[in-house]
């Protein structure tokens, strides 16, 4: 194809996006757009299942029958996640052997928020309630995304992740209304989860590289400044209604802006995690990686068990 | 040393009957059996369907946007084959 061809096929790419028209993997599509989907798709896949890691550590502790099933229901909808995601990424024409081998050799990444450790049972109500929270803020834009796959896996996921939020708030709430020492524990969980929950918003808008390119392509409708803002707005009432204070002592209602004032983001804390000098970042890894190779005699037997019994059918018919 | 990865797998669920099968995405599974299981529980964790397929992907023929013009186009003139085409008097009730 010449360059001119191509800036006419690119031309009317754009214009069909911008007419709200999906798009769909055999379609014709630009490089670039291929290539930011395929990153932005997997880097989400990879933060859903490495997101099952910290919560995946308070399953077998769970303070009763209730909240075990919940928790358990909850880290398995995020391994759904993951498999939704990474199935529609790979309709880009990458397979999932590739995608796992990127997150495994630390060449791709996933969300900076799942690089802190759960030390609390009250860790699971904050996660629930404050990093569910802001990834709905994130996700529900997405249901109208350009790239069909990646819109329609979003739907479903959008449709889990309420009872995420709703199940950590719970747990939230009975800790918050129990002994002096209860309360305490989620007053700690929400004291260490918060400014994590912001920065896990992304950059502030005048650091950010992608946005406006994401924007044309409906991979954002909303500033990650604006995103931060309607959660903060959104869940300090939450915190005033169950008697827990928000650990900002510059947060301030603004009347005239009809939002809150908050304080300044430790953005150092937030680069050294994603470049990977977080609390838990290389547990993380050693975890995903670990279990990714103690479970390859099972796929390579349940493969030979299938090649097995297709050859047996064959033989049969014969 | 890893034999071969597990195949990708097309899944159609009927979420209730009455209803055609509908594409709800794919998965990897070592076989048919394993497909179904897995689909079960990545599809289906809340009543989402009654019933399942699943196909090998690489058993699905697609036809090529690229030829969308050849194959949809001829359908566009054809405005005979809708009832609006047809004029018949003001008296003449449901038809
Ligand atoms: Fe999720
Ligand atoms: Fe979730």
């Amino acid at each position: 194809m010449s360059e001119e061809q191509i800036k006419n096929l690119e031309a009317q790419f754009e214009e069909r996006i911008a007419r709200d028209e999906k798009i769909e993997p055999k379609d014709w599509m630009p490089e670039k757009y291929r290539q930011t989907h395929i990153r932005q798709m997997s880097q989400h896949a990879h933060s859903e299942i490495v997101g099952m890691l910290p919560e995946g550590n308070w399953i077998t502790r769970a303070p009763s029958l209730r909240r075990k099933v919940a928790l358990l229901a909850k880290v398995q909808d995020e391994a759904g996640h993951g498999l939704y995601l990474y199935s529609a990424t790979e309709t880009l024409g990458v397979s999932r052997d590739e995608l796992y081998e990127q997150l495994h050799s630390g060449k791709a990444k996933y969300s900076s928020i799942f690089n802190y450790p759960t030390v609390t049972w009250a860790d699971m109500g904050a996660i629930g309630w404050l990093v569910d929270g802001a990834a709905i803020i994130n996700q529900v834009p997405l249901c109208s995304t350009s790239f069909g796959p990646y819109a329609r896996a979003m739907v479903r996921v959008c449709k889990e992740e309420s009872f995420h939020q709703r199940q950590g708030y719970e747990i939230m709430i009975k800790l918050a209304n129990g002994t002096p020492e209860q309360k305490a524990m989620a007053q700690d969980a929400l004291n260490r989860w918060w400014w994590p929950s912001l920065m896990m918003l992304g950059p502030t808008d005048a650091e950010s590289i992608h946005t406006e390119q994401s924007m044309k392509w409906k991979l954002k409708r909303k500033s990650n400044d604006e995103l931060r803002q309607q959660f903060i707005d959104q869940t300090v009432p939450q915190a005033d209604l169950i008697g827990l204070t928000i650990p900002d002592p510059d947060l301030k209602w603004n009347e005239e802006r009809q939002s809150y004032d908050f304080g300044d983001i430790n953005w150092d804390e937030f680069w050294q995690v994603v470049k990977g000098h977080g609390p838990c970042n290389k547990e993380r890894m050693k975890a995903r990686v670990g279990a990714w190779e103690r479970g390859e005699w099972v796929r390579d037997a349940a493969m030979a068990y299938a090649e097995k019994q297709q050859e047996r059918r064959e033989k049969q018919a014969v | 040393m890893a034999t071969k990865n597990w195949p990708l797998w097309e899944v159609f669920v009927r979420s209730k009957n009455g209803l055609e099968h509908r594409h709800f995405g794919s998965l990897h599974a070592a076989d048919a059996e394993m497909a179904l299981e897995n689909a079960r529980d990545v599809y289906t964790r809340r009543n989402e369907g009654v019933s399942i397929w699943v196909v090998e992907s690489k058993h699905i023929t697609a036809s090529n946007p690229e030829h969308n013009g050849e194959l949809f186009e001829p359908a566009q003139d054809k405005v005979y084959r809708h009832p609006t085409f047809y004029d018949l008097p003001d008296e003449v009730k449901h038809m």
